[in-house]
């Protein structure tokens, strides 16, 4: 008989979202205060295995339609190609620069093009630690 | 194009061209163009760069603009462009072997994205001026063999990449260690702040000692130095020979240059002690890898000690400090990962054609392929050192080095370990091309098609270096005096 985990998946559906918006929080803070791409990435994927923990490995793939191979892939060439814009304004490889922008909801901000490549450390590491995992748990 | 950025260009080509690999896995004409395209183009990047160097003096990047010590700096001199050069150079032959003799199951797997992968990491180490920086890129590089080692899974491999990723782990572990120390000591990780620093000390400091000797066992393991060598032998003759091929010529080699480095850069607080146990254990380097290599029966084997040979001449060279010594030390390094890449690929080939790595089960192999056998027997005589070819200038120029050094000893034991390098590389000439034919008629080999012409090229190449030591002669010279004299490479990168 299969055990029935209803308080395991209730539960889960509030908790991914809580820690989703959290990992979220951790990235976009990472520029002055504790945080940044990699535990952001970390925690997202954190959030995936629970659901893959609390459902199983199809139904996630069911709702994450991702080649998370492909993600990594994608998150180098945008960490690389951030570096690389530097050559565009002739200023040397890796060079970032930031500015102030009033933008609609949030007010005046702060962006920065290192949040970019952030992004591109934040894609690698989400989909390298849900690589090992589903490759790990679809060997049967 | 603003020309501020073009030393990234050797890290940067291969970097992109692995993970863009890593979008069309299962393409793999569309793998092998790109890849080929990617050679090429970083081929031409690198003689301009060391053209360029060779014209205006060592060219730095700060990367995002800080200024050293405080940022990540690359350093393209003479020895480092050198040698990026000829891993770029070397690299396309064994590529274009890869294309034939590694098989589709691997080429989906992501085979020639973790190629460049382990290019860039050794392209990194050479460039590199950061001592953290390096270590970085010694895992990138690290990682990639990982891969490669292990890569399409079979028993042998498996066991082998075991032991390799075991050692490699802990003397990764050892090389934090002692950066740790040694930023503890200095307080510094770029490599001229470090050079100032310790240059500029009036008496000898134990603890840079005992860290310089600990970087000499962190290096010792990568580049397989007595006796820190005992994981090598297995693991080099585990992987397909295209893979053994970049492993022999380029990983140890990267080793080797970061001993070269520290040791004429940065370690000069004590070079009595740590240059003659350096001299030392060169020394036993050459005479452990010749009884290793003297001693098998298995082609791989005999080969693979000649790796360990090899890095005993580079760092006796090292070892006595002069200009003939360093001049000799960058000629045979540069020489030597050519031709053994030249030689993997011409006994993966041997081993091919006869079905056995056994010597005592081949014999015969030159009536059916005569060309296979020729160049063997040419790649030998290079590796060996016969006037004409590249193995020769390097060795005189060591025999010179040690000679003013007073080293006689250590000239003499490397005389007679080349004299056993010949004895067992022309084994596997006799024995295995000539010898009583196991094998009668030519249906019973495996056919050779299209495996001989990148071992070719190379060969050629070996050829030209040797022809052409007049020209090489003055590069090597300025990538010498620029590591006899720390000062040239301080000024460049700290601008005083």
């Amino acid at each position: 008989m299969r055990p029935n985990d209803v308080v395991v998946q209730t539960a889960t559906k509030v908790l991914v979202f809580i820690i989703l918006v959290f990992s979220v929080f951790m990235f976009f803070n990472g520029h002055h205060n504790p945080g940044g791409g990699f535990i952001g990435g970390l925690m997202t994927s954190s959030a995936v295995v629970l659901l893959m923990l609390a459902f199983d490995l199809d139904t996630v793939k069911r709702i994450l339609p991702i080649d998370y191979k492909i993600l990594i892939a994608v998150g180098l060439l945008i960490a690389v190609l951030t570096a690389v814009g530097s050559f565009l304004f002739g200023v040397p490889f890796l060079s970032h620069t930031f500015g102030y922008f009033t933008l609609p909801i949030l007010g005046e901000v702060e962006l920065a093009t290192a949040l970019l490549f952030d992004l591109g450390v934040y894609l690698v590491v989400v989909a390298v630690t849900l690589t090992i995992i589903q490759t790990i748990g679809e060997d049967r | 194009m603003h020309m501020i950025n073009i030393l990234i260009a050797p890290i940067l080509i291969p970097l992109l061209t692995g993970t863009i690999l890593l979008l069309i896995p299962k393409k793999i004409t569309a793998q092998r163009t790109i890849s080929i395209i990617a050679g090429i183009v970083l081929i031409a990047v690198n003689i301009f760069l060391v053209l360029d160097v060779y014209q205006n003096g060592i060219r730095t990047l700060e990367l995002g603009g800080w200024t050293p010590p405080f940022g990540i700096v690359l350093v393209g001199d003479m020895l480092a462009l050198l040698l990026v050069t000829t891993t770029s150079v070397l690299s396309l032959p064994v590529l274009l072997y890869s294309f034939r003799s590694i098989g589709r199951e691997r080429e989906k797997f992501y085979y020639y994205s973790f190629y460049y992968f382990l290019i860039t990491g050794v392209s990194g180490a050479f460039i590199t001026g950061d001592i953290f920086n390096l270590f970085v890129f010694f895992e990138v590089m690290l990682i990639a063999s990982y891969i490669l080692i292990v890569h399409g899974g079979t028993k042998v491999q498996l066991r082998e990449s075991f032991k390799y990723v075991l050692v490699n782990v802990i003397s990764s572990a050892l090389f934090v260690g002692a950066v740790a120390y040694l930023y503890a000591v200095t307080g510094t990780l770029n490599m001229a702040h470090l050079s100032e620093r310790i240059g500029s000390l009036d008496e000898t400091v134990p603890i840079l000692t005992v860290i310089a000797v600990m970087f000499l066992i962190v290096f010792g393991l990568k580049g397989a130095l007595f006796p820190l060598y005992f994981w090598l032998p297995g693991s080099y003759a585990a992987p397909p020979p295209a893979i053994a091929a970049i492993f022999g010529a380029l990983l140890t080699k990267v080793g080797i240059y970061s001993l070269f480095r520290t040791y004429s850069l940065i370690f000069v607080n004590d070079t009595a002690f740590t240059h003659t146990l350096l001299g030392i254990l060169a020394g036993i380097t050459m005479i452990a890898g010749v009884i290793g290599a003297i001693a098998h029966q298995d082609v791989f084997k005999i080969l693979v000690y000649n790796v360990i040979v090899a890095v005993g001449y580079v760092l006796f060279g090292v070892s006595v400090l002069n200009d003939s010594g360093f001049n000799g030390a960058i000629f045979y390094l540069i020489h030597d990962m050519i031709i053994k890449a030249a030689l993997f690929l011409l006994v993966g080939t041997l081993v091919f054609v006869a079905g056995t790595s056994k010597l005592k089960k081949m014999g015969g192999i030159i009536k059916y392929y005569p060309a296979l056998g020729w160049m063997f027997f040419v790649a030998v005589m290079s590796l060996v050192g016969v006037p004409p070819l590249s193995g020769f200038i390097g060795k005189l120029l060591l025999i010179q080095g040690g000679a003013n050094a007073g080293d006689y000893w250590l000239v003499a034991t490397m005389m007679i370990s080349s004299l056993l390098v010949l004895y067992s590389m022309i084994r596997i000439f006799l024995n295995g091309f000539f010898g009583k034919p196991t094998l009668e008629r030519p249906d019973q080999f495996s056919t050779a098609k299209g495996l001989l012409w990148p071992s070719a090229l190379l060969i050629a190449l070996s050829v030209l270096v040797g022809l052409g030591a007049e020209l090489l002669y003055p590069l090597v010279d300025i990538a010498a005096t620029t590591l006899l004299q720390p000062e040239i490479y301080i000024e460049a990168v700290l601008k005083e």
